[in-house]
Protein backbone atom coordinates (compact mmCIF):
# COMPACT_ATOMS: atom_id res chain seq x y z
CA UNK A 1 0.00 0.00 0.00
CA UNK A 2 2.81 2.34 1.00
CA UNK A 3 4.74 1.79 -2.22
CA UNK A 4 1.63 2.43 -4.28
CA UNK A 5 1.13 5.72 -2.45
CA UNK A 6 4.77 6.67 -3.11
CA UNK A 7 4.40 5.68 -6.75
CA UNK A 8 1.38 7.90 -7.25
CA UNK A 9 3.18 10.75 -5.51
CA UNK A 10 6.10 10.40 -7.89
CA UNK A 11 3.84 10.26 -10.94
CA UNK A 12 2.02 13.42 -9.85
CA UNK A 13 5.34 15.15 -9.22
CA UNK A 14 6.48 14.18 -12.68
CA UNK A 15 3.29 15.54 -14.23
CA UNK A 16 3.62 18.77 -12.25
CA UNK A 17 7.18 19.11 -13.44
CA UNK A 18 6.13 18.65 -17.06
CA UNK A 19 4.01 21.79 -16.77
CA UNK A 20 6.99 23.77 -15.50
CA UNK A 21 9.20 22.00 -18.02
CA UNK A 22 7.07 23.24 -20.91
CA UNK A 23 7.45 26.79 -19.61
CA UNK A 24 11.21 26.32 -19.48
CA UNK A 25 11.22 24.86 -22.99
CA UNK A 26 9.21 27.75 -24.39
CA UNK A 27 11.48 30.27 -22.69
CA UNK A 28 14.66 28.64 -23.94
CA UNK A 29 13.25 28.25 -27.43
CA UNK A 30 12.11 31.83 -27.95
CA UNK A 31 15.33 33.20 -26.50
CA UNK A 32 17.47 30.92 -28.70
CA UNK A 33 15.49 31.92 -31.78
CA UNK A 34 15.15 35.61 -31.03
CA UNK A 35 18.23 36.71 -29.15
CA UNK A 36 20.74 36.58 -32.04
CA UNK A 37 18.85 39.17 -34.08
CA UNK A 38 18.50 41.49 -31.07
CA UNK A 39 22.24 41.31 -30.49
CA UNK A 40 22.95 41.77 -34.19
CA UNK A 41 20.66 44.79 -34.49
CA UNK A 42 21.75 46.14 -31.11
CA UNK A 43 19.40 46.19 -28.13
CA UNK A 44 18.77 49.93 -28.30
CA UNK A 45 18.25 49.89 -32.07
CA UNK A 46 15.80 47.05 -31.72
CA UNK A 47 13.79 48.56 -28.89
CA UNK A 48 14.07 52.26 -29.71
CA UNK A 49 14.16 52.05 -33.50
CA UNK A 50 10.84 52.83 -35.14
CA UNK A 51 11.60 51.57 -38.64
CA UNK A 52 10.16 48.09 -39.15
CA UNK A 53 10.76 46.65 -42.63
CA UNK A 54 11.99 43.14 -41.82
CA UNK A 55 12.37 41.95 -45.40
CA UNK A 56 14.64 44.94 -46.05
CA UNK A 57 16.69 44.54 -42.89
CA UNK A 58 15.15 47.17 -40.61
CA UNK A 59 14.12 45.83 -37.22
CA UNK A 60 12.83 48.55 -34.90
CA UNK A 61 9.84 47.78 -32.74
CA UNK A 62 9.38 51.04 -30.80
CA UNK A 63 6.08 51.82 -32.56
CA UNK A 64 4.71 48.42 -31.55
CA UNK A 65 5.89 48.66 -27.94
CA UNK A 66 4.26 52.08 -27.63
CA UNK A 67 1.10 50.88 -29.37
CA UNK A 68 0.82 47.91 -27.02
CA UNK A 69 1.21 50.24 -24.04
CA UNK A 70 -1.28 52.82 -25.34
CA UNK A 71 -3.87 50.20 -26.17
CA UNK A 72 -3.46 48.62 -22.74
CA UNK A 73 -3.67 51.95 -20.91
CA UNK A 74 -6.76 52.80 -22.96
CA UNK A 75 -8.34 49.47 -22.06
CA UNK A 76 -7.63 50.08 -18.37
CA UNK A 77 -9.02 53.64 -18.46
CA UNK A 78 -12.22 52.31 -19.96
CA UNK A 79 -12.48 48.92 -18.27
CA UNK A 80 -11.27 49.47 -14.71
CA UNK A 81 -13.88 52.05 -13.58
CA UNK A 82 -16.63 49.86 -15.05
CA UNK A 83 -15.22 46.74 -13.45
CA UNK A 84 -14.72 48.34 -10.04
CA UNK A 85 -18.20 49.83 -10.01
CA UNK A 86 -19.61 46.44 -10.93
CA UNK A 87 -17.51 44.65 -8.30
CA UNK A 88 -18.55 47.11 -5.55
CA UNK A 89 -22.22 46.69 -6.38
CA UNK A 90 -21.99 42.91 -6.48
CA UNK A 91 -19.87 42.59 -3.33
CA UNK A 92 -21.48 45.24 -1.15
CA UNK A 93 -24.85 46.47 -2.33
CA UNK A 94 -26.66 43.87 -4.42
CA UNK A 95 -28.95 41.37 -2.71
CA UNK A 96 -27.38 37.88 -2.62
CA UNK A 97 -29.96 36.49 -5.03
CA UNK A 98 -28.94 39.03 -7.68
CA UNK A 99 -25.23 38.36 -7.10
CA UNK A 100 -25.83 34.65 -7.62
CA UNK A 101 -27.21 35.38 -11.09
CA UNK A 102 -24.94 38.26 -12.11
CA UNK A 103 -21.54 36.94 -11.10
CA UNK A 104 -21.65 33.76 -13.23
CA UNK A 105 -23.05 35.84 -16.09
CA UNK A 106 -20.07 38.17 -15.95
CA UNK A 107 -17.70 35.24 -15.75
CA UNK A 108 -19.34 33.94 -18.90
CA UNK A 109 -17.83 36.97 -20.69
CA UNK A 110 -14.44 35.36 -20.20
CA UNK A 111 -15.60 32.30 -22.11
CA UNK A 112 -16.45 34.16 -25.30
CA UNK A 113 -13.68 33.50 -27.86
CA UNK A 114 -11.64 36.60 -28.67
CA UNK A 115 -12.36 36.26 -32.39
CA UNK A 116 -16.02 36.89 -31.56
CA UNK A 117 -15.12 40.10 -29.73
CA UNK A 118 -13.02 41.10 -32.72
CA UNK A 119 -15.83 40.33 -35.13
CA UNK A 120 -18.33 42.38 -33.11
CA UNK A 121 -15.78 45.18 -33.00
CA UNK A 122 -15.38 45.18 -36.78
CA UNK A 123 -19.09 44.96 -37.47
CA UNK A 124 -20.46 47.33 -34.80
CA UNK A 125 -17.78 49.52 -33.25
CA UNK A 126 -15.52 50.30 -36.21
CA UNK A 127 -18.28 51.72 -38.47
CA UNK A 128 -19.54 53.87 -35.55
CA UNK A 129 -16.07 55.34 -34.98
CA UNK A 130 -15.56 55.87 -38.72
CA UNK A 131 -18.92 57.62 -39.11
CA UNK A 132 -18.98 59.78 -35.99
CA UNK A 133 -15.34 60.41 -35.11
CA UNK A 134 -13.58 60.11 -38.47
CA UNK A 135 -10.46 58.23 -39.56
CA UNK A 136 -10.54 54.68 -40.90
CA UNK A 137 -12.37 53.37 -37.82
CA UNK A 138 -9.82 50.62 -37.29
CA UNK A 139 -7.99 52.42 -34.51
CA UNK A 140 -6.35 52.57 -31.13
CA UNK A 141 -9.72 53.63 -29.72
CA UNK A 142 -11.54 50.59 -31.13
CA UNK A 143 -8.88 48.24 -29.77
CA UNK A 144 -8.92 49.91 -26.35
CA UNK A 145 -12.71 49.69 -26.08
CA UNK A 146 -12.84 46.03 -27.11
CA UNK A 147 -10.01 45.12 -24.73
CA UNK A 148 -11.68 47.16 -21.98
CA UNK A 149 -14.68 44.86 -22.26
CA UNK A 150 -12.50 41.74 -22.49
CA UNK A 151 -10.71 42.46 -19.20
CA UNK A 152 -13.97 43.01 -17.29
CA UNK A 153 -14.46 39.42 -16.07
CA UNK A 154 -10.86 39.14 -14.80
CA UNK A 155 -10.93 42.43 -12.91
CA UNK A 156 -14.48 42.03 -11.59
CA UNK A 157 -14.18 38.52 -10.20
CA UNK A 158 -10.79 39.04 -8.52
CA UNK A 159 -11.96 42.38 -7.04
CA UNK A 160 -15.12 40.77 -5.67
CA UNK A 161 -13.04 38.04 -4.02
CA UNK A 162 -10.76 40.69 -2.51
CA UNK A 163 -13.70 42.64 -1.08
CA UNK A 164 -15.39 39.52 0.22
CA UNK A 165 -12.17 38.71 2.10
CA UNK A 166 -12.57 41.89 4.20
CA UNK A 167 -14.06 40.65 7.53
CA UNK A 168 -17.72 41.50 8.12
CA UNK A 169 -16.78 42.64 11.63
CA UNK A 170 -15.02 45.70 10.18
CA UNK A 171 -18.12 46.67 8.24
CA UNK A 172 -20.37 46.22 11.27
CA UNK A 173 -18.01 48.37 13.34
CA UNK A 174 -18.05 51.12 10.74
CA UNK A 175 -21.85 51.09 10.44
CA UNK A 176 -22.15 51.10 14.25
CA UNK A 177 -20.04 54.26 14.33
CA UNK A 178 -22.65 55.93 12.17
CA UNK A 179 -21.00 55.69 8.74
CA UNK A 180 -23.30 55.17 5.77
CA UNK A 181 -22.84 52.08 3.62
CA UNK A 182 -21.10 54.07 0.87
CA UNK A 183 -18.76 55.67 3.41
CA UNK A 184 -17.95 52.20 4.72
CA UNK A 185 -17.13 50.97 1.24
CA UNK A 186 -15.05 54.01 0.33
CA UNK A 187 -13.12 54.46 3.56
CA UNK A 188 -12.87 50.89 4.77
CA UNK A 189 -13.57 48.09 2.30
CA UNK A 190 -11.69 49.56 -0.67
CA UNK A 191 -8.51 50.42 1.30
CA UNK A 192 -8.60 47.02 3.03
CA UNK A 193 -9.00 45.20 -0.29
CA UNK A 194 -6.46 47.39 -2.06
CA UNK A 195 -3.77 44.79 -2.75
CA UNK A 196 -6.34 42.39 -4.19
CA UNK A 197 -7.81 45.06 -6.42
CA UNK A 198 -4.39 46.13 -7.68
CA UNK A 199 -3.61 42.49 -8.47
CA UNK A 200 -6.90 42.29 -10.36
CA UNK A 201 -5.94 45.33 -12.43
CA UNK A 202 -2.46 43.99 -13.18
CA UNK A 203 -3.85 40.64 -14.29
CA UNK A 204 -6.35 42.51 -16.46
CA UNK A 205 -3.43 44.42 -17.91
CA UNK A 206 -1.62 41.16 -18.70
CA UNK A 207 -4.72 39.92 -20.50
CA UNK A 208 -4.96 43.14 -22.50
CA UNK A 209 -1.28 43.13 -23.54
CA UNK A 210 -1.39 39.47 -24.53
CA UNK A 211 -4.63 39.60 -26.53
CA UNK A 212 -4.02 39.06 -30.23
CA UNK A 213 -6.93 38.06 -32.44
CA UNK A 214 -9.41 40.75 -31.43
CA UNK A 215 -6.72 43.42 -31.70
CA UNK A 216 -5.62 42.34 -35.19
CA UNK A 217 -9.20 42.60 -36.33
CA UNK A 218 -9.98 46.08 -34.97
CA UNK A 219 -6.66 47.97 -34.66
CA UNK A 220 -5.81 48.25 -38.37
CA UNK A 221 -2.17 47.20 -37.79
CA UNK A 222 -0.45 50.24 -39.30
CA UNK A 223 3.22 50.57 -38.39
CA UNK A 224 3.45 54.17 -37.30
CA UNK A 225 3.64 55.63 -33.80
CA UNK A 226 0.09 56.82 -33.10
CA UNK A 227 -0.49 60.53 -32.58
CA UNK A 228 -4.25 60.36 -32.02
CA UNK A 229 -6.65 57.76 -30.62
CA UNK A 230 -8.18 57.51 -34.10
CA UNK A 231 -4.86 56.35 -35.61
CA UNK A 232 -4.42 52.76 -36.58
CA UNK A 233 -1.87 50.86 -34.45
CA UNK A 234 -0.05 47.53 -34.42
CA UNK A 235 0.61 45.82 -31.11
CA UNK A 236 3.48 43.41 -30.39
CA UNK A 237 1.19 40.38 -30.44
CA UNK A 238 -0.46 41.48 -33.68
CA UNK A 239 2.95 41.90 -35.30
CA UNK A 240 3.90 38.30 -34.54
CA UNK A 241 0.60 36.80 -35.59
CA UNK A 242 0.33 38.84 -38.80
CA UNK A 243 3.76 38.11 -40.17
CA UNK A 244 4.79 34.73 -38.80
CA UNK A 245 3.05 32.82 -41.57
CA UNK A 246 5.26 34.36 -44.23
CA UNK A 247 8.44 35.01 -42.32
CA UNK A 248 11.73 33.26 -42.93
CA UNK A 249 15.34 33.86 -41.93
CA UNK A 250 16.09 37.10 -40.13
CA UNK A 251 12.45 38.17 -40.37
CA UNK A 252 11.39 35.07 -38.42
CA UNK A 253 14.07 35.68 -35.80
CA UNK A 254 12.88 39.28 -35.45
CA UNK A 255 9.37 38.03 -34.72
CA UNK A 256 10.71 35.73 -32.02
CA UNK A 257 12.61 38.74 -30.68
CA UNK A 258 9.30 40.62 -30.56
CA UNK A 259 8.07 37.65 -28.54
CA UNK A 260 10.97 38.06 -26.11
CA UNK A 261 10.03 41.69 -25.46
CA UNK A 262 6.41 40.70 -24.92
CA UNK A 263 7.47 37.83 -22.68
CA UNK A 264 9.56 40.16 -20.51
CA UNK A 265 6.75 42.71 -20.21
CA UNK A 266 4.27 40.03 -19.13
CA UNK A 267 6.80 38.48 -16.72
CA UNK A 268 7.25 41.88 -15.06
CA UNK A 269 3.48 42.30 -14.74
CA UNK A 270 2.94 38.84 -13.27
CA UNK A 271 5.82 39.23 -10.83
CA UNK A 272 4.39 42.57 -9.73
CA UNK A 273 1.01 40.93 -9.16
CA UNK A 274 2.57 38.11 -7.13
CA UNK A 275 4.61 40.53 -5.01
CA UNK A 276 1.61 42.73 -4.26
CA UNK A 277 -0.62 39.83 -3.19
CA UNK A 278 2.22 38.30 -1.17
CA UNK A 279 2.79 41.49 0.80
CA UNK A 280 -0.07 41.77 3.26
CA UNK B 1 -26.04 1.52 -21.01
CA UNK B 2 -23.45 4.22 -21.33
CA UNK B 3 -22.41 3.96 -17.69
CA UNK B 4 -22.01 0.20 -17.97
CA UNK B 5 -19.51 0.70 -20.78
CA UNK B 6 -17.67 3.25 -18.70
CA UNK B 7 -17.59 0.81 -15.81
CA UNK B 8 -16.33 -1.95 -18.02
CA UNK B 9 -13.44 0.19 -19.21
CA UNK B 10 -12.58 1.77 -15.88
CA UNK B 11 -13.10 -1.41 -13.87
CA UNK B 12 -10.47 -3.45 -15.62
CA UNK B 13 -6.97 -1.99 -15.46
CA UNK B 14 -6.26 -3.13 -18.99
CA UNK B 15 -9.31 -1.31 -20.37
CA UNK B 16 -7.64 2.01 -21.06
CA UNK B 17 -4.57 0.26 -22.39
CA UNK B 18 -6.68 -1.66 -24.91
CA UNK B 19 -8.40 1.52 -25.98
CA UNK B 20 -5.05 3.24 -26.45
CA UNK B 21 -3.65 0.33 -28.44
CA UNK B 22 -6.72 0.30 -30.65
CA UNK B 23 -6.21 3.98 -31.38
CA UNK B 24 -2.56 3.51 -32.27
CA UNK B 25 -3.40 0.59 -34.56
CA UNK B 26 -6.11 2.61 -36.30
CA UNK B 27 -3.75 5.54 -36.88
CA UNK B 28 -1.05 3.23 -38.18
CA UNK B 29 -3.47 1.61 -40.63
CA UNK B 30 -4.63 4.98 -41.90
CA UNK B 31 -1.06 6.01 -42.55
CA UNK B 32 0.20 2.97 -44.36
CA UNK B 33 -2.82 2.83 -46.62
CA UNK B 34 -2.18 6.29 -47.99
CA UNK B 35 1.56 6.19 -48.26
CA UNK B 36 3.01 6.78 -51.71
CA UNK B 37 -0.27 8.23 -52.91
CA UNK B 38 -0.02 11.63 -51.25
CA UNK B 39 0.91 14.86 -52.94
CA UNK B 40 1.52 17.95 -50.83
CA UNK B 41 1.17 21.44 -52.25
CA UNK B 42 2.11 24.30 -49.96
CA UNK B 43 2.46 28.02 -50.42
CA UNK B 44 0.78 31.24 -51.45
CA UNK B 45 -2.60 31.98 -49.95
CA UNK B 46 -3.48 33.69 -53.24
CA UNK B 47 -2.96 30.43 -55.14
CA UNK B 48 -4.43 28.20 -52.44
CA UNK B 49 -8.15 28.47 -53.36
CA UNK B 50 -7.32 27.72 -57.01
CA UNK B 51 -4.99 24.85 -56.11
CA UNK B 52 -7.72 23.40 -53.88
CA UNK B 53 -10.21 23.52 -56.74
CA UNK B 54 -7.74 21.85 -59.10
CA UNK B 55 -6.89 19.20 -56.50
CA UNK B 56 -10.55 18.46 -55.90
CA UNK B 57 -11.22 17.82 -59.58
CA UNK B 58 -8.00 15.85 -60.04
CA UNK B 59 -8.78 13.64 -57.04
CA UNK B 60 -12.14 12.80 -58.60
CA UNK B 61 -10.28 11.42 -61.62
CA UNK B 62 -7.84 9.49 -59.44
CA UNK B 63 -9.74 8.40 -56.31
CA UNK B 64 -6.72 6.60 -54.78
CA UNK B 65 -4.76 9.84 -54.67
CA UNK B 66 -4.72 12.26 -51.75
CA UNK B 67 -3.66 15.86 -52.41
CA UNK B 68 -2.92 18.08 -49.44
CA UNK B 69 -3.19 21.79 -50.19
CA UNK B 70 -1.66 24.01 -47.51
CA UNK B 71 -1.38 27.79 -47.23
CA UNK B 72 1.36 29.56 -45.35
CA UNK B 73 2.53 31.99 -47.99
CA UNK B 74 4.79 31.94 -51.02
CA UNK B 75 8.02 32.04 -49.01
CA UNK B 76 6.90 29.20 -46.76
CA UNK B 77 5.88 27.15 -49.80
CA UNK B 78 9.22 27.66 -51.52
CA UNK B 79 11.04 26.77 -48.31
CA UNK B 80 8.89 23.64 -47.94
CA UNK B 81 10.00 22.51 -51.42
CA UNK B 82 13.66 23.21 -50.67
CA UNK B 83 13.41 21.15 -47.49
CA UNK B 84 11.38 18.41 -49.10
CA UNK B 85 8.32 18.93 -46.91
CA UNK B 86 6.16 19.53 -49.96
CA UNK B 87 6.51 18.24 -53.53
CA UNK B 88 5.01 21.36 -55.06
CA UNK B 89 5.30 24.91 -53.78
CA UNK B 90 2.79 27.51 -54.90
CA UNK B 91 4.16 31.01 -55.33
CA UNK B 92 2.46 34.26 -56.23
CA UNK B 93 5.77 36.10 -56.52
CA UNK B 94 8.88 35.65 -58.65
CA UNK B 95 11.75 33.55 -57.38
CA UNK B 96 14.88 35.38 -56.39
CA UNK B 97 18.45 34.63 -55.33
CA UNK B 98 18.94 31.07 -54.23
CA UNK B 99 15.39 30.12 -55.13
CA UNK B 100 16.14 30.41 -58.85
CA UNK B 101 17.76 26.96 -58.71
CA UNK B 102 14.30 25.46 -58.32
CA UNK B 103 12.17 24.39 -61.25
CA UNK B 104 9.27 26.75 -61.96
CA UNK B 105 6.08 26.15 -63.91
CA UNK B 106 3.83 29.10 -64.75
CA UNK B 107 0.27 27.91 -64.13
CA UNK B 108 -1.63 31.15 -64.67
CA UNK B 109 -1.54 34.94 -64.80
CA UNK B 110 -3.23 37.14 -62.28
CA UNK B 111 -3.76 40.88 -62.17
CA UNK B 112 -3.56 42.90 -58.99
CA UNK B 113 -6.54 45.22 -58.95
CA UNK B 114 -6.41 48.55 -57.16
CA UNK B 115 -9.79 48.88 -55.48
CA UNK B 116 -11.86 51.71 -54.03
CA UNK B 117 -15.39 52.07 -52.68
CA UNK B 118 -18.02 52.01 -55.49
CA UNK B 119 -19.07 55.56 -54.57
CA UNK B 120 -15.56 56.92 -55.19
CA UNK B 121 -15.60 59.10 -58.34
CA UNK B 122 -12.03 58.15 -59.36
CA UNK B 123 -11.91 55.66 -62.25
CA UNK B 124 -8.35 55.86 -63.46
CA UNK B 125 -4.98 56.39 -61.79
CA UNK B 126 -1.57 56.91 -63.39
CA UNK B 127 0.97 54.39 -62.08
CA UNK B 128 3.13 57.24 -60.71
CA UNK B 129 0.22 58.62 -58.68
CA UNK B 130 -0.55 55.17 -57.32
CA UNK B 131 3.08 54.91 -56.21
CA UNK B 132 2.87 58.29 -54.48
CA UNK B 133 -0.31 57.27 -52.68
CA UNK B 134 1.21 54.07 -51.31
CA UNK B 135 4.51 55.79 -50.49
CA UNK B 136 2.59 58.27 -48.34
CA UNK B 137 3.36 61.31 -50.48
CA UNK B 138 -0.30 61.82 -51.38
CA UNK B 139 -2.40 61.62 -48.23
CA UNK B 140 -5.59 63.42 -49.22
CA UNK B 141 -8.19 62.79 -51.89
CA UNK B 142 -8.02 66.54 -52.63
CA UNK B 143 -4.77 65.87 -54.53
CA UNK B 144 -6.88 63.92 -57.04
CA UNK B 145 -9.36 66.76 -57.36
CA UNK B 146 -11.96 65.37 -54.97
CA UNK B 147 -13.51 66.76 -51.80
CA UNK B 148 -10.72 66.98 -49.19
CA UNK B 149 -10.66 63.93 -46.94
CA UNK B 150 -7.87 61.76 -45.59
CA UNK B 151 -7.02 58.71 -47.67
CA UNK B 152 -7.15 55.37 -45.91
CA UNK B 153 -4.43 53.33 -47.58
CA UNK B 154 -4.69 49.58 -47.01
CA UNK B 155 -1.88 47.16 -47.70
CA UNK B 156 -1.00 43.53 -46.99
CA UNK B 157 1.42 42.28 -44.37
CA UNK B 158 5.16 42.10 -44.97
CA UNK B 159 6.10 38.87 -46.76
CA UNK B 160 2.73 38.35 -48.45
CA UNK B 161 3.05 37.34 -52.11
CA UNK B 162 0.49 39.93 -53.20
CA UNK B 163 2.38 42.66 -51.34
CA UNK B 164 5.74 41.54 -52.71
CA UNK B 165 4.33 41.54 -56.25
CA UNK B 166 2.73 44.95 -55.69
CA UNK B 167 6.02 46.36 -54.43
CA UNK B 168 7.87 44.97 -57.44
CA UNK B 169 5.28 46.21 -59.95
CA UNK B 170 4.37 49.58 -58.45
CA UNK B 171 6.69 50.83 -55.75
CA UNK B 172 9.98 50.93 -57.68
CA UNK B 173 12.12 50.33 -54.55
CA UNK B 174 10.15 52.85 -52.47
CA UNK B 175 8.66 51.66 -49.21
CA UNK B 176 4.95 51.47 -48.51
CA UNK B 177 4.04 54.12 -45.94
CA UNK B 178 3.99 52.99 -42.30
CA UNK B 179 0.67 54.76 -41.82
CA UNK B 180 -1.02 52.29 -44.19
CA UNK B 181 -3.44 49.90 -42.55
CA UNK B 182 -2.27 46.30 -42.75
CA UNK B 183 -4.63 43.37 -43.28
CA UNK B 184 -3.66 39.73 -43.56
CA UNK B 185 -5.81 38.54 -46.44
CA UNK B 186 -7.30 39.63 -49.76
CA UNK B 187 -10.74 39.17 -48.23
CA UNK B 188 -10.05 41.47 -45.29
CA UNK B 189 -8.76 44.23 -47.58
CA UNK B 190 -11.86 43.92 -49.77
CA UNK B 191 -14.11 43.96 -46.71
CA UNK B 192 -12.66 47.26 -45.45
CA UNK B 193 -12.71 48.95 -48.85
CA UNK B 194 -16.31 47.81 -49.39
CA UNK B 195 -17.40 49.70 -46.26
CA UNK B 196 -15.10 52.72 -46.24
CA UNK B 197 -15.70 55.36 -48.95
CA UNK B 198 -12.22 56.84 -48.40
CA UNK B 199 -10.19 53.64 -48.55
CA UNK B 200 -7.89 52.42 -51.31
CA UNK B 201 -6.30 48.96 -51.39
CA UNK B 202 -5.16 46.22 -53.73
CA UNK B 203 -6.27 42.59 -54.12
CA UNK B 204 -6.01 39.75 -56.58
CA UNK B 205 -8.19 40.42 -59.65
CA UNK B 206 -9.94 37.07 -59.31
CA UNK B 207 -11.44 38.25 -56.02
CA UNK B 208 -12.88 41.59 -57.17
CA UNK B 209 -16.67 41.60 -56.81
CA UNK B 210 -19.42 44.22 -57.05
CA UNK B 211 -18.84 45.51 -53.49
CA UNK B 212 -15.73 47.34 -54.69
CA UNK B 213 -14.58 49.18 -57.79
CA UNK B 214 -11.37 48.22 -59.60
CA UNK B 215 -9.48 51.22 -61.00
CA UNK B 216 -7.88 51.48 -64.41
CA UNK B 217 -4.12 52.01 -64.19
CA UNK B 218 -2.69 54.36 -66.84
CA UNK B 219 -6.07 54.07 -68.57
CA UNK B 220 -6.10 50.26 -68.73
CA UNK B 221 -8.78 48.34 -66.80
CA UNK B 222 -7.80 45.02 -65.18
CA UNK B 223 -9.98 42.93 -67.48
CA UNK B 224 -9.08 39.40 -68.54
CA UNK B 225 -8.42 40.55 -72.10
CA UNK B 226 -6.07 43.33 -70.95
CA UNK B 227 -4.17 41.03 -68.61
CA UNK B 228 -3.80 38.44 -71.37
CA UNK B 229 -2.52 41.09 -73.78
CA UNK B 230 -0.14 42.16 -71.01
CA UNK B 231 -1.29 45.76 -71.39
CA UNK B 232 -2.44 45.95 -67.76
CA UNK B 233 0.67 46.80 -65.78
CA UNK B 234 -0.04 45.13 -62.46
CA UNK B 235 0.19 41.55 -63.71
CA UNK B 236 2.00 38.75 -61.93
CA UNK B 237 2.58 35.08 -62.52
CA UNK B 238 1.30 32.24 -60.39
CA UNK B 239 3.97 29.56 -60.18
CA UNK B 240 4.24 25.96 -59.17
CA UNK B 241 7.74 25.34 -57.87
CA UNK B 242 9.41 21.94 -57.65
CA UNK B 243 12.88 20.89 -56.57
CA UNK B 244 13.68 19.29 -59.95
CA UNK B 245 11.85 18.55 -63.16
CA UNK B 246 8.66 17.05 -61.67
CA UNK B 247 8.20 13.28 -61.78
CA UNK B 248 5.47 10.85 -60.80
CA UNK B 249 2.46 12.31 -59.09
CA UNK B 250 3.73 15.88 -59.18
CA UNK B 251 4.28 15.56 -62.93
CA UNK B 252 0.79 14.14 -63.46
CA UNK B 253 -0.76 16.96 -61.46
CA UNK B 254 1.22 19.67 -63.25
CA UNK B 255 0.22 18.19 -66.61
CA UNK B 256 -3.40 18.24 -65.49
CA UNK B 257 -3.13 21.89 -64.41
CA UNK B 258 -1.65 22.88 -67.77
CA UNK B 259 -4.14 20.78 -69.77
CA UNK B 260 -7.10 22.59 -71.37
CA UNK B 261 -9.36 21.19 -68.65
CA UNK B 262 -7.20 22.53 -65.82
CA UNK B 263 -6.71 25.88 -67.52
CA UNK B 264 -10.45 26.24 -68.17
CA UNK B 265 -11.04 25.57 -64.50
CA UNK B 266 -8.63 28.37 -63.54
CA UNK B 267 -10.24 30.78 -65.98
CA UNK B 268 -13.67 29.94 -64.62
CA UNK B 269 -12.36 30.81 -61.14
CA UNK B 270 -11.16 34.23 -62.31
CA UNK B 271 -7.52 33.72 -63.32
CA UNK B 272 -5.98 34.10 -66.77
CA UNK B 273 -4.71 30.91 -68.39
CA UNK B 274 -1.21 30.59 -69.83
CA UNK B 275 -1.91 28.63 -73.07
Amino acid sequence: MFSREKFIEKVLLLLAMSAIGSLALITIFIFLEGLPIILKTGVSHFIFGSHWAPTKGHFGILAMILSSLYVTIGALLFGVPLALACAIVLAEFAPPALTRILKPTIELLAGIPSVVYGFLGVVLLVPLIRTYLGGPGLSLLAAALILGIMILPTVISISIDAMNAVPTLYREGSIALGATQWQTVRKLVLPAARSGIITAIILGMGRAIGETMAVIMVAGNALNIPTSILDSVRTLTANIALELGYASGAHREALFATGIVLFIIIMILNTAATLITGRK
Amino acid sequence: MKSSINNAIAGRPGGWLCLGLLLVVCLACGRSERQGQTLTIAGSTSVQPFAEKLAEVFMKQRPALLINVQGGGSSAGIMAVQQGAAQIGASSRELHGNEKKLHEIVIAWDGIAVIVHPSCPVDDLPLATLRQIFAGQIKDWAALGLKPHGMHVITREEGSGTRTAFEELVMDKMEITPTALVQDSNGAVREIVAHDPYAIGYISCGLVDNQVKALAIDGVLPTNANIKKNSYKLTRRFLFVTAHQPTGLAQDFCQFVLSPKGQNLLEKEGLIGVH
